[in-house]
């Protein structure tokens, strides 16, 4: 069968490391572009798949950062390096990157909803760091992803990072993310808003933003779904007449606020 | 151009179309009804005339021949895969007009939603050829696809409608013109031209002008999202079980979900299965969240993707108006029913969809 939506490829698995108890980044080898914000499907042959999004994408390295919380991401879990994924993709729009090069950057993200905008935080703050800010926020200080690059992360540019809940010995911020966003730059006119996490966090940083006076156009979200097909078939994303996979899943707040599922 | 022949032998006709390919169509199933005692009418194989049913709905629809209920994607051997090889045989279904259209709203899925066809569909797709058959009167209790503008279609390749013991056969005369040349519309035509004399049946099929159901759809655009919280969907959070059967046996439903299976340590496969969004775990996503908790909103969503989003995506309405919902539903829910109250409430609003 030529041009086959559903077959996949073999992807080695170059490295990989433990972000949290539940959550560990792997690097793929992966030869053609993908543009940071899209997804994969990811699977085990007669397991099953799931899909994940890139956290970054350089040098021929596909970076994909996988919660272990089913029966595909529990097989994916004993691979060992050498061995494979087998992937098809990427699918979705991504991000537009040129987009915010131009203008400061404020990302907020919720828990996982970090990976996805991660290799684009690295980007950005290459290009401008004085005027990028990341605020993040996690269950707990034992779910915090990337410890390592939130670190060097840190000394290069404005970084907020909170817990819902601290735990003995914990020192830095403590509460949801809304909390903070008087903290960062929003009486900046040409600012731009990124907005990456669970629906719920997603929903309330929003309001929060416009409560602030942002106005829509400067918000983009980017969504999450279990996709089944990635190419717009099985329907499992569909919101009204959106499909995520194709249409999504970075939409600009304007198109974001009709989605209601 | 067209056909008269007797019972005996359009059942000819149906064996030799056997020959080359396989004959679907909606036949009876004795004791397989839902009560003691009760038969189902349903999508079988038709080898004689006497088989088909055409005074009673079928409970599934003809989609299972394009769009089966489960189907192999790849047959795994380590980790190589293989695509199942499949037949090329023509199937000819026997079916209805609102079935036609309702094969049509697949084929916008699965063939142009999106950037890529779908080659699983598109190849079971090329192999069909609709034998329509023409429905009397107002058609079944249930139907509503005058409403839904279902009730015609050209689409189709041949038609027949039986009067007493005589059967008259349509050709549509606009597969001449057709590249390529079906092999089972030519292979189906010299069948007929051997068996029986051609006529001048100069009538073009009828179709069904009125039906005891009118449903009145929302004027698109009309729907609010102020709708989405509207009280009409508690009395389905309330009545629906969430059991699925409507989207079974609707021919548009195109959802599906993939499924691996293994078979020992090496070999395994990947298929695919029908989804329904009146069934738990449609959009759980890993971790647990997941979206319409409550029936009543998985009946807000399915109402209004049937007769609104897709509209709004493709130009047309998904839902045909088969009725087949309604005739299967446990709890008496009707999905004609559903979409009149919803009209009701967007005119009675001013016709936008806002509570005035």
């Amino acid at each position: 069968m030529k041009n086959n939506p559903y077959a996949f490829e073999a992807a080695e698995i170059l490295n990989f490391y433990d972000e949290t108890g539940i959550d560990r980044t792997y690097e793929l080898k992966w030869e053609t572009p993908v543009t940071i914000g899209q997804f994969f499907e990811v699977s085990v042959p007669g397991i099953g798949e799931a899909p994940i999004s890139i956290s970054e994408y350089k040098d021929g390295i596909l970076y994909m950062t996988i919660r272990r919380v089913g029966r595909v991401t529990d097989v994916i879990f004993n691979k060992t390096i050498g061995q494979h994924l087998h992937v098809r993709g990427p699918f979705g729009n991504g991000f537009e990157t040129s987009r915010f090069e131009s203008s400061p950057v404020s990302i907020i993200a919720g828990g996982t909803g970090l990976a996805p905008v991660r290799g684009l935080v690295e980007r950005l703050s290459h290009i401008a760091p004085d005027s990028l800010e990341l605020l993040v926020g996690f269950k707990s200080p034992d779910d915090m992803l990337f410890r390592e690059t939130l670190k060097e992360w840190e000394n290069r540019f404005k970084l907020m990072v909170t817990v819902d809940q601290a735990c003995e010995g914990y020192t830095g911020r403590m509460g949801l993310v809304t909390k903070f966003i008087s903290e960062l730059g929003i009486n900046q006119p040409d600012r731009q808003f990124i907005v990456v996490g669970p629906p719920i966090m997603m929903k309330f940083v929003t309001l929060e933003l416009l409560k602030a006076g942002i106005q829509e156009e400067k918000i983009t979200m980017s969504f999450e779904r279990n996709m089944s097909c990635g190419i717009g078939k099985c329907g499992h994303c569909k919101i009204d007449e959106t499909y995520v996979c194709l249409e999504g899943p970075v939409f600009g707040y304007p198109k974001a606020k009709h989605l209601i599922d | 151009m067209g056909y008269l022949m007797n019972r005996d032998t359009f059942s000819k006709w149906i064996e030799s179309l056997w020959q080359v390919g396989e004959v679907f169509g909606p036949i009876l199933m004795e004791q397989k009804g839902a009560f003691s005692g009760t038969d189902l009418t349903t999508y079988g194989p038709v080898k004689a005339f006497d088989d088909l049913i055409v005074n009673s709905k079928t409970y599934l629809s003809p989609k299972q021949y394009v769009f089966p209920m489960r189907e192999t994607l790849f047959h795994f051997e380590d980790e190589s895969f293989k695509v199942p090889d499949l037949d090329t045989k023509p199937i000819y279904v026997f079916l209805r007009a609102c079935d036609i259209n309702g094969i049509d709203r697949l084929d916008t899925m699965f063939l142009k939603n999106g950037t890529v066809v779908d080659p699983y569909y598109a190849r079971r797709r090329e192999r069909m050829v609709f034998l329509m058959m023409e429905c009397t009167d107002k058609g079944f209790d249930s139907c509503f696809c005058v409403s839904m503008e279902s009730n015609k279609t050209d689409d189709w390749d041949f038609s027949f409608k039986c009067e007493g013991d005589s059967v008259s056969v349509l050709m549509n005369q606009s597969n001449d013109e057709k590249e390529p040349q079906s092999v089972g519309v030519n292979f189906a035509t010299n069948a007929l031209k051997q068996i029986s004399k051609e006529r001048d049946l100069s009538e073009v099929p009828s179709f069904v002008k009125e039906n005891k159901i009118t449903v009145t759809l929302p004027v698109l655009g009309s729907i609010n999202k102020s709708m989405f919280g509207h009280e009409l969907w508690q009395e389905y959070t309330i009545r629906c079980i969430a059991c699925g059967r409507c989207n079974t046996s609707c021919v548009t439903c195109s959802c599906f979900t993939m499924q691996d299976v293994k078979f020992g340590e090496v070999f395994g496969e990947r298929r695919r299965r029908w989804a329904s969004c009146h069934v738990k775990e449609y959009s759980d996503m890993a971790g647990g969240h997941s979206f319409r908790k409550k029936n009543g909103e998985r009946m807000r969503f399915k109402t209004l993707h049937k007769i609104d989003d897709f509209n709004k995506r493709f130009g047309k309405n998904m839902c045909v108006g088969c009725g087949r919902c309604d005739d299967v539903c446990p709890e008496y829910i009707s999905f004609s029913k559903a979409i009149n109250k919803l009209s009701h409430i967007i005119q009675e609003n001013g016709g936008d969809g806002n509570e005035k």
